[in-house]
């Protein structure tokens, strides 16, 4: 192999699988690309764009139907073994021993790549230094966090220098710590041993990072490019309007989100950044008060802005979409102060505190977020409000009430949307929907008008007829959703329903929330996507089980912001918040 | 020498993973013993010391020597009842399980050399249990009448009487016949269930995509799943022959070499059936339900276990073929209570040598080193 040439080549790569009983489905038809020695490719596009249908074929664990990928001069397809002992792949579940501890599984990774015994100590002790796990060597795997499980898969798939090393979405569901601690590690190892990397990922932010970077979509290739040369593109597009003092940056946002002309309309920084279809804020002109802004400034564009551009662009005319119509009439709430009440929250489990005194309110209408990474408490404190879980100590009220003591009362006010895929997989759309509408206590035409209004506004009654368990990713959390609106609650509990969802799904989802949330739905929702919080009106972050910060988005950011970061985000300020260099805030005044 | 380093890693994983998770260990080590207690000492199929009323209508000096000779054997436990309305209130309370009723003229009969009276009263709700009865009864009767005719006295039968002897199982044991068949259900379940929980498992948890994208070759995959368990499947084997042989007392004419031998062909063949089950399906749950409805229930009902194949209808029998148990309980009943019969233990062998082969080929051609399929 010539030292100039690249050490993976994608040529006209085309794969289909062949579907139950269906047409085959095209995985891939016809992507070509290449990756240099030293260079970090990007891999990005939706769910069901073909990424991992790619990697794999790269690691030589699928046959192409036509095409080839050379990996370091051989073919994947001839010299599987050969390629597979000179490159790494770390697969999406990353491939970890559960039952083995972090040194057993390097040991294991090390004799499966053969590496010499002498290299080994000194590998070691550099990888467990990266990856901070040195003091875990003896942990079992499953025993560590989500970031630290994510961290030695990668010190897993480098025990030997790799020539290539390929990464499927490596750091889905990892809160932004150790996001970038594994991405520093990819870098320090690409400038230290010269390796190349095509690391596939969701995270729009993420393909900055990269050098190069490779759009699928559908199983094509969109574009390919510098980021660089990705901001170029939509230079001239993006803007940022700034709303007014008192004025929610939701409400703008909400209004700018589907219309003619604007591409993407997103919450960041307290400001809606806003992308165009032509180079000119005009077409935002109308949409919403004009004293609801202060100031539409145009912005430096980013890749996430070209991005969503391209994504518009090849979607033959994005669907018009309606503002959805909101639960007709809402009874109004006892009177109350606060909606959701909860003060000094603890959840003991044996001798683990996964929740240590949470306390917050929750207003009628306003959307409250629950943020951190996996593992934080979220869920367990979740629990414990929708009342399936019993507090060890501590105060909560839903509605007034205290729901483990009068359930059905207050059960019929909220709607809950489980983390897990909670629908039954073998049965229909309709048959979901009905099911869960009984279960309400709907029935006769109010049920029979609820199911076309879920099966309208959820865009779902082109599959209204398949099981839900064969529904794509995005439209299972649709109609999740869907189930638990029926009976047009007044409160709405989300647990962490973006996790696993393309960018593109993740958009849609929030642009319902914030309608429902418009028209007087309170909504709590849990995630560990901090962009994300842009969306709440207020939240608390957490990790460890503990309360670092509560507040409104704008004072979360300016818990972090100093002369080196005049402008942080949520991200951020987590960061700060969780390394201490940011002090967290007094718990907001208590009523 | 990579080879080398390779196999020994993923064989040291194996190790460490069977002695982590406790599920293995109870499938491979505690299972067997309970097996073996349940069938030793809870399943029997024999008929002893059954509770039969005695009614004795007739008190002469030939009724009563026929009634001691109820309460002498071990087959029976005779308890007297006043009349025929009491023996039939046990018979229905289920304190009795048969009635033995010796009638008036019972004397007068046998002196005129006419058919003895004698009414045997038998709860046939377990038909078997009946039968056995039935025939014990009988054979005391007969026994009881040779006697007579031999001190030339009268008795209603003809002086020949066809002696019966179960053979090879002299006690007739039941648990010397349940033991040796016990083996081969135990390395059903470790060969078949164990291994294809185990690899299934490792689709689960997506490691096998990250073991196949390492340089291991499909073989060494296949060495590194294949020792481990086989060495659990001949622990397993040592486990219920040390137990029949101590506790159980059955026993064992064969050579235990022969045994090795035809155990590791059979365990050979599981462990392939087990490979090329998990090759297939990647989840546990469905991986578990194949491996007890095609590896476990044939095994159990298709392989003379527990009911002799000869006395099965046509159908089963010719299916029966096709279970590789089949053939090892019958080289496990012959090493155990016949000895190295080489006539049919070379049958076996060459049945489950051939059994083997196809499975651990199949189950190779379908573990590929590729994602499909």
């Amino acid at each position: 192999m010539n030292p100039a040439d690249p050490i993976l080549a994608i040529q006209d790569l085309h794969k289909s699988f062949a579907g139950k009983a269906k047409a085959p489905v095209a995985a891939l038809r016809g992507v070509s690309f290449a990756v240099q020695p030293r260079e970090v490719v990007g891999l990005v596009g939706p769910d069901g764009a073909g990424k991992t249908t790619l990697m794999r074929l790269a690691a030589g664990l699928l046959v192409p139907d036509q095409g080839s990928a050379t990996v370091l001069g051989l073919d994947s397809v001839r010299d599987t073994l050969l390629i597979q002992g000179r490159v790494s792949y770390m697969p999406q579940k990353f491939g970890l021993y559960q039952d083995l501890t972090c040194q057993e599984n390097l040991d294991l990774y090390a004799d499966l790549q053969s590496v010499e015994l002498a290299a080994r100590p000194a590998r070691y002790t550099r990888l467990l230094e990266m990856t901070g796990l040195a003091p875990f060597s003896d942990r079992l795997a499953g025993h560590l966090s989500g970031g630290m499980k994510q961290k030695l898969g990668l010190a897993c798939a480098l025990v030997k220098s790799p020539e290539l090393l390929l990464l499927d979405e490596p750091t889905v569901g990892v809160d932004p710590v150790s996001r970038r601690e594994l991405w520093r590690i990819v870098g320090e190892m690409v400038a230290s041993e010269g390796l190349g990397v095509l690391a596939a990922t969701a995270y729009l932010d993420e393909a900055e990072k990269c050098q190069r970077v490779v759009v699928l979509h559908e199983g094509l290739k969109l574009a390919e490019g510098e980021p660089a040369m990705f901001r170029e593109q939509v230079r001239g597009h993006s803007f940022a309007v700034v709303p007014t003092s008192g004025t929610r940056p939701r409400s703008i946002q909400a209004r700018l989100v589907g219309q003619p002309g604007v591409v993407d309309a997103t919450i960041r920084g307290g400001r809606v950044r806003v992308v165009t279809e032509g180079a000119s804020p005009q077409v935002m002109e109308g949409t919403f008060p004009a004293g609801m802004a202060a100031e539409i400034r145009p912005v430096e564009p980013t890749f996430e802005d070209a991005f969503m551009k391209l994504q518009a662009d090849t979607q033959d005319a994005t669907a018009a979409r309606t503002a959805p119509s909101p639960a007709a009439s809402h009874s109004p709430l006892p009177a109350s102060d606060s909606v959701v009440h909860t003060r000094g929250l603890v959840k003991r489990f044996g001798s683990f505190t996964a929740v240590s005194d949470i306390g917050f309110d929750v207003h009628q209408g306003e959307i409250f977020g629950l943020l951190g990474p996996n593992g934080a408490g979220k869920s367990t404190t979740f629990r414990m409000l929708c009342g399936l879980s019993k507090a060890t100590a501590g105060e909560v009220r839903v509605a007034g009430r205290d729901l483990r003591r009068t359930g059905s009362y207050a059960r019929q006010r909220l709607g809950y949307m489980a983390q897990q895929f909670s629908l039954y997989g073998q049965l229909s759309v309709t048959e979901n929907l009905r099911f869960f509408g009984r279960a309400y206590g709907l029935s006769g035409k109010r049920l029979r008008t609820r199911i076309e209004w879920a099966l309208a506004e959820f865009e779902l009654a082109a599959h209204r007829d398949d099981s839900a368990g064969l529904l794509p990713g995005g439209y299972k959390q649709r109609l999740a959703m869907a189930a638990s609106l029926l009976h047009e609650p007044d409160i709405l509990f989300l647990d962490e329903p973006t996790s696993g969802v393309d960018p593109l799904a993740r958009r849609d989802f929030w642009r319902r929330i914030n309608a429902f949330a418009e028209s007087g739905v309170t909504v709590v929702v849990t995630t560990h996507f901090m962009e994300e919080a842009e969306y709440c009106d207020r939240m608390l972050i957490m990790s460890q089980g503990r309360e670092l910060a509560t507040g409104t988005p704008q004072e979360i950011r300016d818990l972090a912001r100093t002369a080196v970061h005049p402008d942080p985000t949520i991200e951020d300020a987590f960061i700060a918040l969780a390394e201490g260099t940011a002090k967290p805030s007094a718990p907001e005044a208590k009523p | 020498m990579s080879k080398a380093m390779r196999l020994r890693g993923f064989l040291r994983k194996e190790i460490l993973q069977i002695r982590r998770d406790p599920s293995s260990i109870i499938l491979a080590l505690v299972m067997p013993v309970v097996l073996l207690f349940l069938f030793g000492y809870g399943v029997s199929l024999d008929a002893k010391q059954v509770p039969v009323a005695l009614v004795l209508e007739d008190h002469g000096p030939e009724a009563r020597e026929l009634a001691a000779r109820f309460v002498l054997s071990r087959y029976f436990e005779p308890v007297g009842a006043m009349s025929m309305a009491e023996a039939t209130a046990w018979l229905d309370q289920r304190r009795v399980d048969g009635i033995v009723q010796v009638q008036t003229d019972f004397a007068a009969r046998l002196q005129r050399g006419e058919a003895v009276p004698v009414q045997v009263v038998v709860n046939g709700t377990d038909a078997n249990r009946a039968a056995l009865i039935q025939a014990y009864v009988g054979g005391i009767l007969t026994q009881w009448s040779a006697q007579r005719l031999a001190r030339g006295l009268p008795a209603s039968l003809p002086a020949v009487s066809v002696e019966q002897r179960i053979w090879f199982n002299d006690a007739n044991d039941s648990t010397a016949f349940l033991v040796p068949g016990l083996v081969a259900l135990v390395m059903t379940l470790i060969g078949v269930l164990l291994t294809a929980l185990v690899i299934a498992r490792e689709w689960e948890r997506g490691t096998m995509e990250a073991i196949l994208s390492t340089p291991l070759s499909v073989g060494e995959i296949m060495v590194g799943k294949l020792l481990p368990y086989f060495l659990l499947g001949m622990m397993g084997l040592a486990l219920s022959v040390g137990l029949g042989r101590l506790v159980f007392h059955v026993p064992f004419r064969g050579s235990y070499l022969v045994l090795l031998l035809l155990s590791t062909l059979f365990l050979l063949a599981s462990l392939g059936f087990g490979l090329f089950i998990s090759a297939g399906t990647r989840v546990q749950f469905v991986a578990a339900q194949i491996s007890i409805i095609a590896g476990f229930l044939p095994a159990f009902f298709l392989s003379g276990l527990l009911f002799d194949l000869e006395s099965t209808p046509r159908a089963i029998q010719i299916v029966s073929h096709i279970v590789p148990a089949r053939y090892f309980v019958s080289a496990s009943h012959t090493v155990f209570l016949a000895g190295d019969v080489w006539p049919v233990l070379g049958w076996d062998a060459l049945a489950l040598g051939i059994m083997s082969l196809v499975l651990i080929r199949l189950a190779r051609s379908r573990l590929g080193k590729r994602l499909e399929g």
